[in-house]
Parts: C-alpha cells; structure tokens; sequence
C-alpha cells in the first residue's frame, strides 16, 4: 500500500512538472506574407511570428512554431495538433461558433479588389479568392463567380494568367504584389471592411491560454509597441490601435 | 550556406542563382526529396507483408481467418484513397492518444470529446506537446508510412492471391504425391512459383505508390509537391530572394524527378521478370530454355 502511495505521489509530481514544462504550439499557414511566410531560411517569419513571439515571453510560455495548410487549419487545432492559431484569421460569427478568439491584435481590415484591368467586372465577372476566407464568402454573396484556391499566391497568379478577372484579399497582402508589379495590377473598386479585426484562434475548452494571451495583447497594446510591430510589417499608412 | 550570400540583395546573376538554390528553405526542399524516397524504401516491404499476410489469410481454411483477409481487401480496396487518408490517419492518431490517455490518466474526470474538440490529457499527448518538432515530423512520417502501407497493402493482397491461383495444380499435386505436408508445399512450391505471376501487377502498384507520394502532404508531412508550389510562387520583396511566378520551373524538375524513378523502375523491373522467369512453366520461361538449347 505504502508503495502505491509512494509511486502515485511521484507520478503526480511528474504529471505536474510535464504541465509547467509544456510547450505551446502555434500553428500558422506559412503561406501569407507579411502576415506570415515561410523565409529563405526555411523558418516561419512574418509579423504574426515576431508578435507571437513577443506574446509568449510576456505570457511567460515556450512556444513553437508549426505549420499547417489553412484548409485543415480549424480542425487540426480542435484534435489537438497545436494550441493556437495564428495566421491572418479574422473574427467572425461563424468561425466563433467553433473556436474561441483572443481580442484582436490586428484592428478591423479593409479587403480589396486588384486586377489587371482597372475596369475588370467585380460584380459579375470571375474573382479569385482564397478558400474557407471571409473574402470568399463575400465574393459568393456579391454576384460575382468565385473561384476558389488553396493559398493566397496562387489566387494572385489566377489574375495574372487571366483564369480571373480580378482577386479579393485583405488590402495588406495585396499591397506588395500590386506595388512590385510595375504597373501591372491596380487595385479596382472600393475597398472593403470586413470582418472584426485579426485574433489568435484557440480551443473553446482553453480558457486559460486564451486568457494568458488576451492579457499579453493588452499590455502590448498599453505600451503602444503593438502598433511600431504593425508599422513595421506594414507600413505606415496602415490602420493602428 | 555561402559567406558571400550575406546580403542577397547585392548579388547578381549566376552568383545569385547559386545563392537561392543552396537557401535554408532549398535545402529544405532537397531534403523532401530524401523523405519521399525513404517513403518508398520503407513502404513498399511493409505493404508487401501486409498484402502477403492479406493473401494467406484469404486462403485459410479457418473460416474466421479467411473472412478477415477477404473483409481487408475488400474493405480497403472499396473505399476512396482520399477518405482513406483524411479519415483513417485521424482515428489512428486520436486512437493511439485515447488509449495513452485511458493508462496514464485514469482519474481525469473531464470528457474527452467534447463537442468538435478531441482533448486528451497533457501527459497522454503522443509525441508529447514539449517534444521537438522533429519527433512531431517522424511520428506523422510514421502515421503515413502505416496508412500506405495498410492501403496499399490491400491491393497486393489482391494480386498475390490471384498469383497463388495461377501457379499450375499440377505442380502442388505432384509435390503432394512426394508427401509433402500442406506447409511445405505451401513453402517450396507455391511461394516461390507464385512470384513470376504476381510481378506485373506488383509492378503496377509500385508505378501508382510512386506517384502517390504527393498524398504525403495531405498527412500534414512536406513533401516535394509542397515545397514546390512554395518555392515557385511570387515573392515578393519581403523574401530575400524576390522572384516571379516561377512555379513550371519548379514542377519541370518534379517532372524529371518522376520519370527518372519511373524509367528506373522498368529497369530493375525488367530484369527482375528475367530472372524470375528462368526455368518457369510460363511463355517467358520457355523462351529462355529455347535460347539457351
């Protein structure tokens, strides 16, 4: 009796040192610059990498970066393959239905339309959207013909090949690829705010977590370094806190 | 890699051509080539003992036995690859932490599904939440060297018993009349005849395991298909090495990569077939006594 007492203390010792040490896993696209991307070093980088980072020295967890195509990405954190998601995702109804989020880190965006043709036809004509995304479901609600891709580049590179007329994205990923297009693409229409901002995606059962980060945001918000991090990733001419 | 490809953005031309194809992420992408080729390696024996295990069970006089093997085959031959990999991957990898979470964690009162989610405890988590992400990498790896192995098992299941049908009765019953027991003609006779009948289909599905190597990536494991379409889409400057759309180039080399393993394949498959062929009761072996007369 005395043995099995002994060795159910240890076990919950060790049980209990196992939580203290447990890593936090991230799980992002890799896919969504500057939001996130994978570098040419092979690593995840991008603003949500930095921020994220920052967030769980604050938070005092170990974290760790894991990658995950974005289809499955709601999923895979349900059955546990990692414990956050950060990656672009916006705060909506539906997707609250099933996960929980931390308050927003990146403020209300706006999307927008970009093309080739500054009078491309974005109401009812063909416009690439990448799949499961709140900008999807607006193109499918506006008239227009969705056409649906896995990532964000390859609904960039539908414009360019002509299999779209136009592509609808959150405004900051296309920046860069209209900026470095020479003129090329143009951005068409008006912009469009959708969605309530960015958040950190978790379990509904991590209350815990979730409030670990939501504290961490906060005090980065306070201190106003959250804002400089969005310049940075950017520019200055977007939206801050 | 290189001293000189600090500051990428300085280089030009071939200096910066040897730059970005020796990146971190290229040789990450070399490195996807070596895990889809231990795929191969360690896949295609596995599923070969799953499928010859299949074959002998179909055949058993045991009733429960054979009903097992003919259950296998049919099961997973019947079912959609895509549905095989999404769904069966899942329920090996919660079953594995289920079972862990029911022996290390008895006394856990919350419920472990609940509603979408699939919550074991910290300790049941298999590899475990603190483990480097390598041991995360090898267990999916393994996860998809089992789910191959179990598919593609199947269908050689199928084909070598069809093998085991095409050897002549006659040579059984000859070794029957010798006195031979049911296990050594299975041994001497049947096993080693069988081969020759079985090549051209295990032949087939060693083309089709090839090619579904892609699949991986499905299996949350990067593969090369995935590095490709990564490393050949637009980058913009934000990536050191900023490029266009230069995918086709990437998925051309995919391209060379396969047809390479193809031929290579057809190569060592051809000699194989001679080779079995020698002295075999079939068109091809009588070819050979022939040319040797």
């Amino acid at each position: 009796m005395k043995k099995l007492i002994l060795t159910t203390a240890l076990l919950a010792l060790a049980a209990g040192t196992a939580a203290a040490q447990q890593t936090v896993r991230m799980g992002t696209e890799g896919a969504y610059p500057p939001y996130n991307f994978i570098n040419d070093k092979g690593e995840v980088d991008g603003y949500e990498r930095e921020l994220g980072d920052e967030l769980c020295k604050r938070a005092n967890l170990t974290c760790t970066w894991v990658k995950n195509e974005w289809d499955s990405i709601i999923p895979n954190l349900q059955s546990g393959n990692y414990d956050t998601i950060m990656a672009g995702m916006s705060i909506t109804e539906e997707r609250e239905e099933v996960i929980d989020f931390t308050q927003n880190y990146i403020p209300p965006l706006a999307s927008a339309y970009a093309a080739i043709s500054p009078d491309a036809d974005i109401e009812g004509g063909v416009v690439a959207a990448q799949t499961g995304t709140i900008q999807a479901s607006h193109v499918a609600e506006s008239g227009a013909t969705l056409l649906e891709f896995a990532t964000g580049e390859e609904t960039v590179a539908a414009v360019r090949n002509g299999e779209a007329d136009a592509v609808f994205a959150d405004k900051d990923f296309l920046v860069p690829f209209v900026n470095e297009s020479n003129g090329e693409f143009t951005f068409v229409g008006e912009d469009v705010p959708l969605g309530g901002g960015v958040g950190m995606g978790v379990r509904k059962s991590d209350t815990e977590l979730k409030e670990k980060f939501n504290a961490a945001i906060q005090s980065m918000k306070d201190d106003g370094t959250i804002n400089a991090m969005i310049r940075k990733w950017f520019g200055d001419e977007i939206q801050t806190f | 890699m290189f001293a000189s490809c600090a500051d990428p953005k300085s280089l030009e031309g071939l200096s910066w051509l040897l730059c970005y194809l020796t990146s971190g992420s290229h040789i990450a992408f070399y490195w996807s080539f070596v895990t889809v080729l231990v795929l191969l390696a360690v896949t295609a024996p596995v599923a070969l003992a799953f499928g010859f295990a299949g074959a002998v069970a179909a055949r058993s006089h045991l009733w429960p036995v054979s009903v097992a093997g003919k259950t296998y085959t049919a099961m997973v031959r019947g079912i959609p690859d895509i549905v095989f990999f999404l769904f069966f991957v899942i329920a090996l990898d919660q079953g594995i932490e289920w079972v862990t979470h029911q022996i290390r964690c008895p006394d856990w009162t919350e419920p472990v599904r609940q509603g979408l989610e699939f919550r074991v405890c910290p300790s049941a988590k298999v590899p475990p939440g603190n483990a480097a992400q390598i041991w995360h990498q090898i267990y999916g790896f393994g996860l998809a060297v089992v789910t191959f192995a179990i598919v593609f098992g199947a269908f050689v299941s199928n084909v070598l018993t069809g093998a085991m049908n095409a050897v002549p009765r006659a040579q059984l019953e000859t070794a029957e009349s010798y006195g031979m027991t049911q296990g050594q003609v299975f041994r001497r006779i049947l096993v080693p005849q069988m081969w020759i009948y079985a090549l051209p289909g295990l032949s087939n599905l060693w083309m089709i395991l090839i090619k579904a190597t892609p699949l991986l990536f499905l299996l949350g494991v990067q593969d090369i298909v995935y590095w490709a379409r990564e490393l050949g889409g637009t980058k913009t400057s934000l990536y050191a090495y900023p490029h266009p759309d230069w995918r086709l180039y990437y998925f051309l080399a995919l391209l060379v990569f396969y047809l390479g393993m193809t031929r290579l394949s057809e190569i060592v498959l051809g000699r194989l077939t001679r080779r079995l062929s020698f002295g075999q009761a079939t068109a091809a072996g009588e070819a050979q006594r022939k040319a040797a007369a």
